[in-house]
């Protein structure tokens, strides 16, 4: 499994895997929901960097369209309309006892994970190596997403679509004004 | 790469966790929730390269239900906010009891 890398894929991965970490940093501790947003947007871009690296061309594209694209802006538009912009007057930020034990199970967190990404996977899981580039190069990085999706999870495809449109009812519902009932 | 990826995946998602669990602003928790959904998307990505490509359909699926979560959260939180001019959950603990 372990293949050798340029040092120019290497660098990028690096690169961008710090890039993507400082600005999840930065956005935890921004005060201002806009700064916060617009550092989660350089994240994501960020991640959709690492994805291309991963050999994910279409997901990349989709995060930058769907993620960046689409539902940060819907949040930066719900910031702007209940203008909320500026730092809040009552504290953001919990006290210091709250802020400690968070970052306790934080660390407790990311050792349990560093622990268990650290095992072994059962090798019937595993496909013969070089499989998803051989996928890559015989359908395309579109096509070896689509072939999946429309045969094997098709069902839930279409679920998928009875999901959105739950959504866009309930948001509609929700978002609709008390007294447009009454009229 | 997979262990690196694996290593970022998790860095990530507990900035999201520690996000939720020190902030106020339902918005940024909100935002903290997206955070933790990239992560899980990273894991996905990195996995599909050694285990067929499915790891990127999953990857659609959780995009689509975080699209729907957002919207269907935002209305909510707007609705929130007419009722209580807050989106601070300290404003926003009728159920504490």
């Amino acid at each position: 499994m372990e293949q050798h890398y340029p040092l120019f894929y290497t660098f990028h991965f690096y690169f961008f895997g710090v890039v993507a970490i400082a600005s999840a940093l930065a956005f935890v501790t921004r005060k201002s929901p806009v700064a916060a947003a617009l550092w989660l947007v350089n994240t994501m871009f960020s991640l959709s960097a690492i994805y291309v690296l991963l050999d994910a061309q279409f997901i990349g594209v989709m995060q930058v369209l769907v993620y960046a694209g689409a539902i940060m802006v819907v949040f930066l538009f719900v910031i702007m309309l209940l203008n909320l912009g500026h730092p809040s007057e009552i504290a953001d930020v919990r006290g210091k006892w709250p802020v400690m034990v968070a970052g306790l199970i934080g660390i407790a967190l990311l050792a349990e994970l560093m622990a268990i990404s650290g095992t072994k996977i059962a090798g019937r899981f595993q496909v013969p190596a070089g499989f998803a580039a051989d996928e890559l190069t015989k359908y395309g990085a579109v096509g070896s997403i689509a072939r999946p999706l429309f045969n094997e999870y098709l069902l839930a495809f279409e679920l998928t679509s009875i999901l959105l449109l739950v959504a866009i009812a309930g948001a509609v519902v929700l978002g609709r004004r008390r007294d447009a009932s009454a009229r | 790469m997979l262990a690196e990826s694996l290593a970022l995946s998790a860095v990530l998602f507990t900035i999201g966790v520690v996000g939720v669990l020190t902030r106020r602003n339902a918005i940024i928790i909100f935002m903290c929730v997206e955070l933790m959904l990239n992560a899980v998307n990273l894991t996905f990505i990195a996995f599909s390269r050694y285990y067929g490509t499915a790891g990127q359909v999953f990857v659609v699926f959780v995009m689509t239900v975080a699209a729907a979560e957002a919207a269907v959260g935002l209305a909510i939180i707007i609705a929130i906010f007419r009722h209580r001019q807050s989106v601070n959950l300290q404003n926003i603990n009728l159920l504490k009891g």
